[in-house]
Formats: structure tokens, sequence, C-alpha cells
């Protein structure tokens, strides 16, 4: 009964978004305010049916209730409760609800936090949001009901996939959600905007916090699966190029251009168009990325349970919001007038080349993610493009949006003097090579000139980002006074810039100075490797609430002293019979060392990898000091001064009855 | 400058710069695409002999052997009709099993021995990686059961 009521929680939804998209855009065409006032409560009427349902679809795990099939299919009464909570997102029809629920909280929070928008914009975001919002649930309800019984209704579930049970998977997809639904915002205001034909770049700041807070989601998210593939899937690699992760990645690539070319947009009134239209590649690409995922046309780790039909319906969905937004962007762009001038030499220069570059990176990455598809589509035979494609493009495309974003950051708006940049660039240019060049020589025996490369690209965004607050403050007398006057969001930039730096530090030692070895060991074998040794202590038998397991106990000595030691476990998951790899890792600011166990062998032995990773802590660290940039940004007192002035103004509205 | 030359000098460093890339990423495209051959379509003499590509099928029910000191390891894929020994020297992924459907990237050895670089297997004991599926199916060895295994 109670999912019969889940179910037809959607149906109101449904309804609901409806009204909140067809009432407010036409009233907004129209000039009905009756029709725009809608909007707001249909919106959080329509979160609260669709919360209803996840509620009751929550409830139904926990209760194990195997009457219903997606339960049945993804959960089992020995699975600890915390994962039959996740399970609940742990394949299609769930996941899809989730999608569903962070879009309407995206679009109640849109309702809340917009007080200062003109009523006929704000109901024309909210009924962008609406349309979304009708395509996916009535995706849900024709072809992926979460809430389908079965008969007979099976003693027990089959279970969670055991790659999905841990701590990391818990809190991903979520996170990840909340970056690929949020870009609907960015859609949302940027369709407002030609729907009401007047591009003006009150949009842009009005949708700048909106995107910066999507982005930051999305850097999180893809920085969570990251570190999760790194430590659950047992081969200490952080990012395979899976088509699945590239799915995410391509929204973050163009919703990095899209923050940036906002930012440009509000303060200088430029490349209006082009912000337009990558809000709406932004989002596109979160519907290409669902549709990667759930549509089975990948062969991907995340292939887990998969549908063609469905695929199909989200190709059309995707059809239908790209093509409606272009041939929209297609009547109302060429009226657009861009405002400020500038010269070649500029910040909005280096800002628009950056633009293309990451476009461009966008475009490598997508040719060989749906390459394979189109071959295989056209049934000219099956391939797949390897992983060495993506590092041998990608690195070229990132060289010069490097050297782009020092010069980006210091010179001027506008226009900028080529004598004067260039006096400031040559020693910072020659510090960031003279340092680079001396780490490199000094602490790396082989591949030097890619670590130099990446150290030196490291040092110059960190130095030229340093140097533009210097130049803020070196004429001013009291240097600390004129450093909190700096608005937040020229910190957060420099924060986020910075942990790119991180990150490229992480990503090129990692991987130039990674170390492994696959090894076979028995109780009481010690090997030498990368100067550590590791001493098979032991090997026993453990349970968990529906695994067995081998562990291995495994110390690490270096020079005489015992430095850790690691646990790394085999478990079989005994619903689905299925092993899994627990890696044994100890963490470290400067290099992980990581152990995971392969396969038991004759014997009593059995395969071992064990890898050495410096700096493999960085690529996260840069991940999170970007998403830190991101939300000081966000706080920036801009947006915020003018939310309390309006509340003032309301307060005292109210105050006079 | 002018405006126009401005625009002009914009648009060619622009038009410069994605010919540059095309041409990188294309020579690299071309370069990393890796073909799939079923057992079959290795046997009749189609699979490339330098290039790498991928393979597979079934691993055959005790084909597996190992080296007694190190890692090394051989088996048999089989598309049902046709077989193919692989050699690899690693650790083999958690779902690799005999019976159990693998992809494996490698390249062909004179002997016709594929020799492979890495072996895949799906993390869902039903799955069957599309391709193998697509391979078996054209040796005409998929039973409904297994085609069920594929739809989910």
């Amino acid at each position: 009964m109670i999912a019969e009521l889940g179910h037809f929680s959607l149906v109101l939804a449904l309804a609901m978004a409806i009204i909140q998209s067809t009432f407010p855009i036409m009233g907004a065409a129209m000039g009905n305010l009756t029709y725009m006032s809608l909007a707001r409560p249909a919106a959080r009427l329509q979160f609260l049916f669709v919360s209803i349902s996840f509620g009751i679809l929550v409830y139904s795990f926990l209760i194990n209730d195997f009457s219903i099939s997606y339960v049945a299919n993804n959960s089992n009464t020995l699975l600890p409760w915390i994962y039959r909570f996740s399970a609940v997102w742990g394949a299609h029809e769930g996941s899809l609800l989730l999608w569903i629920l962070i879009l309407s909280i995206w679009t109640i929070a849109v309702t809340y936090f917009s007080h200062r928008l003109p009523e006929y914009f704000l109901s024309r975001v909210i009924g962008v949001m609406g349309l979304v919002s009708i395509g996916f649930l009535l995706f849900m309800l024709f072809t992926s009901n979460p809430f389908e019984r079965i008969f007979p209704i099976p003693l027990d579930g089959a279970d969670l996939n055991p790659l999905l049970q841990d701590p990391g998977l818990i809190i991903h997809p979520p996170i990840l959600y909340m970056g690929y639904v949020g870009f609907s915002v960015a859609f949302g205001f940027a369709i407002a905007a030609l729907l009401g034909g007047n591009l003006d770049t009150t949009w842009a700041r009005w949708s700048r916090p909106w995107t910066l807070l999507a982005w930051i989601f999305l850097t999180i998210g893809i920085a969570l699966g990251s570190w999760w593939a790194y430590y659950e899937l047992g081969w200490g690699g952080w990012w395979f190029w899976d088509p699945v992760e590239n799915a995410s990645f391509m929204p973050w690539l163009i919703g990095t251009a899209l923050i940036h070319s906002l930012a440009a947009t509000d303060k200088r009134e430029i490349f209006k168009n082009w912000t337009i239209l990558l809000a709406i590649c932004a989002f596109a690409l979160s519907l290409l990325g669902t549709f990667l995922v759930r549509s089975g046309v990948i062969t991907s780790v995340h292939a887990f349970a998969t549908d063609p039909t469905r695929g199909i319906f989200i190709l059309a969905l995707l059809a239908i919001f790209v093509g409606g937004s272009l041939v929209l962007y297609a009547f109302r762009a060429p009226s657009t007038k861009s405002g400020g001038k500038f010269k070649l030499l500029s910040r909005e220069t280096f800002l628009l080349f950056n633009s293309i570059l990451f476009l461009v990176a966008m475009l490598t990455v997508l040719l060989g993610t749906i390459y394979p598809l189109i071959i295989e589509a056209l049934n000219l035979g099956k391939l797949s493009v390897g992983a060495p494609y993506f590092n041998a493009v990608f690195v070229p495309i990132m060289a010069p949006l490097i050297i782009f974003l020092g010069l980006g950051v210091l010179t001027k708006w506008k226009q900028d003097d080529f004598s004067l940049l260039l006096k400031q660039l040559r020693n910072l240019l020659i510090a960031s090579l003279f340092i680079g060049i001396s780490i490199g020589l000094i602490f790396f025996e082989n591949n030097q000139l890619k670590s130099i490369a990446g150290i030196v690209a490291a040092l110059w965004i960190s130095t030229t980002s340093l140097y533009s607050l210097f130049v803020k403050i070196k004429n001013k007398k009291n240097k600390l006074a004129a450093m909190r006057i700096i608005s937040r969001s020229f910190y957060g930039m420099l924060v986020a810039h910075i942990g790119f730096a991180v990150c490229i530090v992480g990503i090129t030692i990692t991987s130039q100075h990674s170390v492994d070895i696959h090894q076979r060991m028995k109780i009481g074998d010690v090997i030498e490797f990368s100067n550590y040794q590791f001493h098979l202590k032991d090997l026993k038998a453990v349970s968990g609430p529906n695994y067995e397991a081998t562990e291995a106990i495994v110390d690490v000595i270096k020079n005489e002293s015992l430095i850790t030691t690691l646990r790394s476990q085999k478990r079989t998951y005994t619903v689905r019979n299925m092993p899994m790899t627990e890696a044994g890792i100890d963490a470290g600011f400067t290099r992980d060392i990581y152990m995971a166990l392969g396969e038991p062998l004759d014997n009593e032995s059995w395969s071992v990898r064990l890898y050495h990773k410096p700096f493999v802590r960085w690529i996260w660290l840069g991940a999170i000091l970007m998403a830190i940039g991101g939300l000081l940004a966000v706080l920036d007192k801009r947006y915020r001064l003018r939310i309390l002035k309006k509340k003032i103004i309301t307060i005292n509205n109210e105050a006079i009855p | 400058m002018t405006s126009r030359k401005k625009r002009i000098l914009i648009v060619s460093f622009i038009l410069i710069g994605i010919s540059i890339a095309a041409t990188l990423i294309l020579t690299a495209f071309e370069e990393n695409l890796m073909y799939f051959y079923s057992p079959t379509e290795i046997a009749n003499g189609e699979a490339p002999k330098v290039r790498a590509f991928r393979i597979g099928g079934l691993v055959l029910t005790n084909s597996v052997k190992r080296n007694p000191n190190d890692l090394k390891v051989t088996f048999v894929l089989t598309d049902t009709v046709n077989e193919i020994k692989v050699i690899y020297d690693g650790i083999l992924p958690d779902l690799f099993r005999e019976g159990q459907g693998i992809v494996a990237n490698g390249k062909m050895k004179p002997d016709n021995v594929f020799v492979a670089d890495e072996v895949l297997a799906k993390h869902d004991e039903n799955y069957m990686p599309p391709e193998v599926a697509k391979a078996l199916e054209d040796a005409g060895a998929l039973n409904p059961y297994q085609e069920n295994k594929v739809a989910k």
C-alpha cells in the first residue's frame, strides 16, 4: 500500500511540475501576475511530493520490503542499515529519483533565495526548471518506476552490489548529482534571459553564485569518485578515463569555463552570447552524463544495471532540451550587443582563450567517449579508445591554458602595457623555472623533464596568483588593512588557482614516480621494495555482517623501524558470491603506501600488489582547495549585501500594515 | 590597432590553436583505437599482426595454468567455436573465473598466442561484457539464459 502511495506521490509531483512550468512562463510572457505567482507554491509542492516519494522508498529499504522489485534486487536482510539507506540510489530507478529530488531541492532553493529577482524573471527560471522536471518525471513514471511490485515476493533480497557497500559510495552519488543537476539552475537562468530577450548582464550576476555552487559540488563529487576508485578498486589508480568518469568531467570542464565567462559578463558586459552557450552546454553535458551512465551503451565499471530503451528516452530528452534551447538561442543571440571593448593584451583575451581551450579539452574527451558508441551504432565494428589517447591529448591542451592562466591573472581588464607586464612576468617566470628545475634535479632521478614541467607549471600558477595579491597591496601603507578590504571572490580565485597548482603537482609526481610490484607472498616472506621492507606477518580469516574475508597483516619497515602495519582484505560477499578487495593504505602528505591482496595461489601463498605513490593526496587536496575557493567566491559580500538590503526593505514593508 | 585588425588577430590565433589541437587529437586518437576481435575472427586471420587489440570470450574450464614461482598465468579463451591461448603476467581481476566472460588488451605473437597487458572482468557476477556477448552470439552460442543476463 505504502509503495503505491510513493508512486502516486510521483504522479502528483508531475502535476505540480506541469503547473510550475506552464503558468509562470505564460504569465511572464503575458504579464499576468497571478499566473507568475504560481511558480513558488507549485515548486514547493513538487518538492513535497518528491520528498514523500523518496522518503517512502527509503522506508521500504529500511524495513526490507522485498515485495518491491527494486528493493528486492538491491538489498538484503544482512545488509547493514546504512547501506540499505544508500542502496536507495544504488541502481537506476532510485538514482533517478535522487536526481529528481535534487532538482526540486535546487528549485526550492531558488524560490527562497531569489527575493531580489524580478517576478517575471524568477517565474521563467522556475518554469524552465519545471520543464526539466517534467521530462525526468515522465521518464521515471514510464520506464523506471522504483515502486514496482514483484510476485512471488522473494524471501530475501539479491543484495546491493558489494562494490557499492562502502562509505565513499554513500556520499559520492548525491554530491555528484548536486553538481550535475545544479547546472540546471544556470540553464534556467540562461533560458530565462533568452526568453526575456533582454540579454543585459544582470542575469549573469544573478546566476553566478548558483553556478559556482553547482561547480563546487561537481568538483567535490568528482574528487570523491576518484578517491573511492583509488582505495576500493584495488588497482591504485585514481583516474581511468572511464566513460562514466568522463561523463562527469565534461560538464566540469565547461562549468569551469562558464564560471570564468560569467565573471567577465558580469563585470565587463562581454561574452554575453558565449556565456549563454556555455550554460546551455554545461547542462546538456549533464544530461549526456545521465544518458551515458544510465543507458547501458557503454562498457564501464559503472554499467551495473542498464536498459537500452531508457537510453533512447534520455537521448530524446537531450535532443528536446538542447535542440529547443539552441533554436531559442539562434533567434535571440544575434540581437545582443557586446558592451565592453577590450584590447588584445587584456584579461578578457586570456579569459576567452582559456574558455576555448576548455571547450577543446571537453570536445577531445567527448570524441574519445562517444566515438566507440557511434561506430557501434553504425555497425562498423567494436572498438574502444585507450587511456593513452586522453593523456596524450589532454596534457598539451593544458599547457597553454596554464600559461594563459598566469598571464590572465596579472593582466588588467580592458588593456595592459606590454613592457610593464613583461617586467613583472620575467622575474616570476625565472623564479618558477629556477625553483622547478632545482627541485626536479635534486629529488627525482628519472622522468626529470616531465616532473620539472609539472612543477614549473604549478609554480607559475601559484607565483602569478600570489603576485596579483601583492600588486593590490604594494602601494598601501597598512598592508593588513588593505588585505582585509579585498573582496572574498578575489581570495576565492587565489585559493582555487593554488588548488589547481596543488592538483598539478599531485598528478605529475604520482604519475611519473609511482612504483609498484606484483609479487607472490606467503606468511613470513619479506619483500624489499622502494626502500621499504614488507613483512607478511599473518593471514587470518575474518567475517563481517555479510561477507567472509581473508585479512593479510603486513609490517612496513624502513631503516629497521616499523613505519606502519597494513591490513588488506579479500572479501567474499556471501549473497552474490562476489569477491572484493579492501586495500591497506598508509596515507601520508608526501606519499601513500598501498597494498592489495590479489588472489590465493597454490601452497598457501597469495599474489600481492604493492604500491608506493608519492604525492597522490595532493590531487584531492587540490580539488578541496578549488572547492574552498569557489565557496569564498559564493560568500562574496556583493551577493549577500543585496539580500540583506532587500530583507530590510521587506521587513519595513511588513511593518507598515 | 583597429578593432577589425584585433578581431582578425584573435580569430586567427584561435584558428591556429584549433588546427594544432585537431592534428594532435586525431593522431593520438588513431594510435589509440583498440579494435575488438573474437576468437573466430582471429582464427580467420582478421586480427592485426602488429597492432594491439582487444579480445574477448569465455575462459575455458580447466584451462587456467599458473607458474609455480611467479605470477605468469596462461588460459584459453573461447567463443565456443574457436579458441585462443592467452598469456598474462600479473594479478587477475577479482571476478576472473573459469567459465566467465572476460576482455583482454594485448598483442598476438607469431606462435598464435595472445600476450595480454591487461585483463578485465566486470564487477558483477551476472554481467557479460557486451563485446563478449556479441562474439558468442555471432558464434551461435548464446542461449536464452545468457541473453537474459546480458539484457540485465
